[in-house]
């Protein structure tokens, strides 16, 4: 009975969406305040059946209800409890429905937060966030329907996907659909403003806190993912260009312009144009990812489903939401402009070259990811275009970028004397260069040009993050940091520190395989690896082939690594854990492969330089966007004035 | 002005990309050998070590060349096919990759032999001059040696009817194909 | 700074370094090496889903590894061994898209893009620097 309790909850909360979607806009164009009024109980009450729905999906899987088609594909009776629990998400139709409660929080959240604006906004605001919900509902609940029966009953399942049984797996998809769903909240702010005629900073300073949460999560999803393919795939890699690692890539892209043209809008009221058509862009690439995935469109490890029926579908919602809000930003962004002057050397025009560069740079990955498809569909063969072109052509707008924001972060608002800036930074400049020339070269030997370069930038960026806080914790000096600035300083920070570990990981990347048997060494360098012979292993659903490995220096034993090769009782095919020792410095990668006779195995040996800086930074990030919608200024309401006229800390 | 009618030209364009791509198949690679004469090889013969299976054996007869490996539960399925088009005179060769010879000759007698020689190819070496990535796999061999068609996949009627046949019927000379007629080639 | 001195060690020794363990698939001539890493990085394996065959676990990636060892081994460059592959796999299994007719658009793109950005962004630069610097206060907090 749960399962279709489920389902009715799901199909009540579609007719509630569509209440939500339809009613309040009409109320906000005809003026009538008790149509405008149902928005946000609608949206309560959307939450309220959605939550039930998704309860009932997990319900079903923890209690082993095989009955239900879902659950027989991706579950087993000896799947660990939270496996079955997140085996809620480990397939298509599943994962729609955490889209679709995903999408219920967040509205729930901006129904609850929306009470200091005006009413017409508001529910317009609401009211397009129902129609998205209405169109993923219909979606779920006419072509990926999670609650099926499967008649008659199977005795035990499939089991879950043994990629997925793994706890980076039950963090991932959640987080990274939180900041991708997330997107859809300043796209209702976008078309809600192009529906009202008006944008002002007011707008932009109740559109920022909502982005930056979704940025944050978006910017923990994908390194999370990230992270996980590197330890958990086996082949010692952490980003391959694949078509869905793209498609959450470039709404990331396109939200971190998002946030920084926000600021240009909430300082200075322009920018609006701009602005409007990030939000819409950002939203449109998370529906798009939601379409490479499921579509069968590209190839891809991780695509859902390859089903062009619910393929068209998706590109219909597509068109309905996209379409519309280029469509209505196509009639209506001409009235948003306003004026508003600046110089060549001011921080709205670094705003704007970063606008610019984040546009290029999606426009690259976009472009890599469709060149295949479009070669393919004029007829031309089928080329492949992978980690060798983006890996190169991604560099042309991103380095220069990274180098402008340690530049931009100091410069003053409308304008700035060159020189004073100039002085600002020559020290970390040339500190920067300095170190990027030398440090590849003292402790690695050799190093290429745009490795230098790369390094140069990665160190100048953290440098300059560091100047404020440093200048104000260290010599008390210049004006108090704001949570907002603070925020950004680790942020930006972290980007310089991501790209070192990225920079370095790539470059200076050791790669071996070897053949082995039990008491031979592998030397690299300062490094042994004893290999001592492979045994058995047993978990709660398979068995494993597992090695032992001693990671010892200079004779002492700094670690014992075990890569396995599992078999999964029901899923028999065979599955790497690799085994990986960290340290700051440097991560040291072994994974098991096949036996080659007479007790010999072969291994997949690597060593990382700076890996762990990857992770740091990116978390780093997401950190500094934290610390940034804790500012005082998201805690006031938005008509209070401020007090003192005070300068912003990076003017001197 | 006109600006901001960009965006929604480069949406449109993209969505009609999408909607041509619904139909194309991201699994199908096309064979860059279509087209181009049969590729320099030669293997021995599974059944008879002496013999050999070559470049040579194909040129002056229409022919297929399939290929299997006893390890290839979907070469099973087509293998009642191989047969019927055997039996109607179709002359099939095989190429026999990644496996064992005496394992392969006990399957071709344990299940039947459509071919009239099969190549033994344990490392894959002669495959890789076909561009073969896997079984079943079958090529379409003109009478001049030219590579016709390749199918990945396993052989059924269906196939035969759309994709053999029209090109069969396209290439066979006056005394090509004998055996066309026997496989609805009338 | 142990650890730093044995990542030193690790490159510094690179050239030097003797393995008690055979290789299984490589070279003893650590330059070979690095360009057969690099060169199985950029081929794609024709029967998986999206990975190159240094990744693949699948035997046709193996099997194409060892040939793209044996024409190193005598003595083929690069463009020779992506000609054989590409020949016989097409130009699908090829990652880095060869410069031809049709992919230029594929490389040029970019930085068409970059010329366009760089357009777009002095347009808008030239317009704004003609509008007035308006003197409301800044009103608010430092935003950053």
């Amino acid at each position: 009975m749960i399962p279709e309790f489920g389902q009715l909850a799901l199909a009540l909360a579609l007719t509630l969406a569509l209440v939500q979607g339809t009613l309040p806009l009409m109320g906000a164009a005809r003026g009538r305040a008790d149509w405008m009024a149902l928005a946000r109980p609608a949206a309560a009450g959307q939450f309220v059946f959605v939550s039930i729905a998704f309860g009932a999906l997990v319900y079903a899987f923890l209690s082993d209800d095989f009955s239900v088609l879902f659950v027989a594909q991706h579950s087993n009776s000896a799947l660990p409890v939270f496996y079955k629990a997140t085996a809620a998400w480990g397939g298509h139709e599943g994962s729609m429905l955490l889209w679709i409660a995903v999408l219920a929080a967040w509205t729930m959240a901006v129904a609850a937060g929306s009470r200091s604006q005006p009413q017409e906004f508001s529910s317009r605001v609401l009211g397009v966030l129902g129609i998205v919900s209405a169109g993923v509902i219909a979606f779920a609940l006419l072509t990926s329907n999670p609650f099926t029966r499967l008649i008659p009953a199977v005795a035990d399942g499939n089991d879950l996907n043994p990629l997925l049984q793994d706890p980076g797996m039950i963090f991932h998809p959640p987080t990274l659909y939180v900041g991708y769903v997330g997107m859809a909240v300043p796209f209702a702010f976008a078309v809600a403003a192009l529906l009202t005629g008006r944008l002002d900073k007011n707008w932009a300073k109740w559109t920022r806190p909502w982005t930056v949460v979704a940025w944050l999560f978006l910017t923990a999803g994908i390194t999370m993912g990230s992270w996980w393919a590197y330890y958990e795939l086996g082949w010692g890699g952490w980003w391959f260009w694949d078509p869905v690692e793209n498609s959450s890539f470039m709404p990331w892209l396109m939200a971190t312009a998002l946030l920084h043209s926000l600021a240009v809008t909430e300082r200075r009221g322009i920018f609006k144009s701009w602005t409007v058509l990030l939000a819409i862009a950002a939203f449109s690439l998370s529906l798009l990812g939601t379409f490479l995935t499921r579509a069968g469109v590209m190839i891809s490890v991780h695509a859902f489903a390859s089903d062009p029926t619910r393929g068209l579908f998706i590109l219909g919602l597509l068109a309905l939401f996209s379409g519309g809000a280029l469509t209505l930003y196509a009639v209506r962004a001409n009235n948003l402009e306003a004026e508003g002057g600046f110089k060549l050397v001011s921080r709205e025009a670094f705003l704007l070259a970063n606008n610019v560069l984040l546009v290029i740079a999606t426009g690259v990955v976009l472009l890599g990811t469709l060149a295949p498809l479009i070669v393919e569909a004029l007829g031309l063969g089928k080329i492949s275009v992978g980690p060798p072109y983006f890996n190169l052509m991604f560099l042309l707008p991103a380095l220069p970028l990274v180098a402008l924001i340690g530049v931009g972060m100091h410069a003053g608002w409308r304008m700035m004397p060159g020189d004073a800036l100039l002085r600002r930074l020559r020290v970390p400049a040339i500190v920067a260069v300095a170190f990027g020339i030398a440090l590849p070269f003292v402790f690695f030997g050799t190093a290429s040009v745009l490795t230098v370069l790369a390094v140069s930038i990665a160190l100048w960026v953290a440098l300059s993050s560091l100047l404020d806080p440093v200048r104000r914790l260290v010599f008390r000096t210049g004006a108090p940091l704001t949570r907002g600035q603070v925020g950004m300083c680790l942020a930006h920070f972290g980007v310089g520190v991501f790209m070192l570990g990225a920079t370095v990981a790539s470059a200076y990347n050791f790669e071996r395989d070897f053949a082995v048997r039990p008491g031979d060494t592998m030397e690299a360098g300062g490094y042994e690896l004893l290999f001592k012979g492979v045994g058995s292993a047993q978990g709660p659903n398979f068995v494993a082939d597992e090695a032992e490995i001693e990671l010892r220096a200079d004779g002492g034993l700094i670690g014992v690594l075990r890569p396995q090769v599992r078999t999964y009782r029901v899923q028999t095919e065979p599955m790497t854990e690799a085994a990986i020792d960290t340290n700051m410095l440097r991560d040291v990668f072994v994974a098991l492969g096949e036996p080659l006779g007479n007790d010999a195995w072969s291994l997949r040996l690597r060593v990382k330089p700076l890996i762990s800086l990857l992770w740091l930074g990116a978390g780093l990030m997401a950190l500094g966007g934290l610390v940034a919608i804790t500012d005082k200024r998201y805690r006031v309401p938005a008509r209070q004035p401020a007090p003192a006229v005070a300068q912003p800390a990076g003017v001197s | 002005m006109w600006r901001y009618v960009v965006p929604l030209v480069l949406f449109i364009g993209i969505g009609a990309l999408f909607w041509r791509g619904l139909d194309l198949n991201p699994n199908y690679v096309p064979s860059a050998l279509v087209g181009k004469p049969v590729p320099t090889f030669s293997v021995s013969s599974v059944k008879d070590p002496q013999a050999t299976v070559s470049t040579e054996t194909l040129v002056g007869k229409v022919s297929l060349v399939n290929v299997w490996g006893t390890w290839c539960v979907e070469c099973r399925h087509e293998h009642g096919f191989l047969l019927e088009l055997a039996k109607a005179g179709v002359p099939i060769y095989g190429l026999n990759v990644r496996d064992d010879r005496s394992a392969a000759i006990t399957w071709l007698s344990t299940l039947g032999d459509p071919y009239v020689a099969s190549g033994f190819d344990p490392d894959n070496k002669a495959g890789i001059e076909w561009g073969v990535t896997g079984a079943p796999e079958t090529f379409l061999i003109g009478r001049d040696g030219t590579i016709l068609h390749k199918h990945i996949s396993p052989l059924t009627p269906q196939v035969w009817q759309r994709d053999f046949l029209p090109l069969l019927k396209k290439h066979c000379g006056p005394a090509d194909c004998p055996f066309l007629s026997a496989v609805g080639g009338s | 700074m142990k650890s730093l001195a044995l990542l030193a060690g690790l490159w510094l020794a690179f050239a030097a370094c003797a393995f008690a363990a055979e290789e299984a698939e490589g070279f003893d001539d650590p330059a070979l090496n690095e360009r057969y890493r690099a060169l199985i990085h950029e081929v794609r394996c024709p029967k998986c889903l999206n990975e190159s065959i240094a990744e693949s676990k699948a035997p046709v990636a193996a099997e194409l590894r060892r040939e793209i060892r044996r024409l190193m081994g005598e003595g083929a460059s690069n463009d020779e061994i992506k000609a054989f592959l590409s020949s016989r796999y097409g130009e699908f299994v090829l990652y880095r898209p060869p410069m031809t007719a049709k992919t230029f658009a594929v490389w040029a793109a970019p930085f068409v893009l970059v010329a366009l950005g760089g357009v777009v962004f002095w347009r808008i630069l030239a317009a704004r620097t003609q509008q007035p610097i308006d003197d409301e206060p800044l009103d608010e907090e430092p935003t950053p």
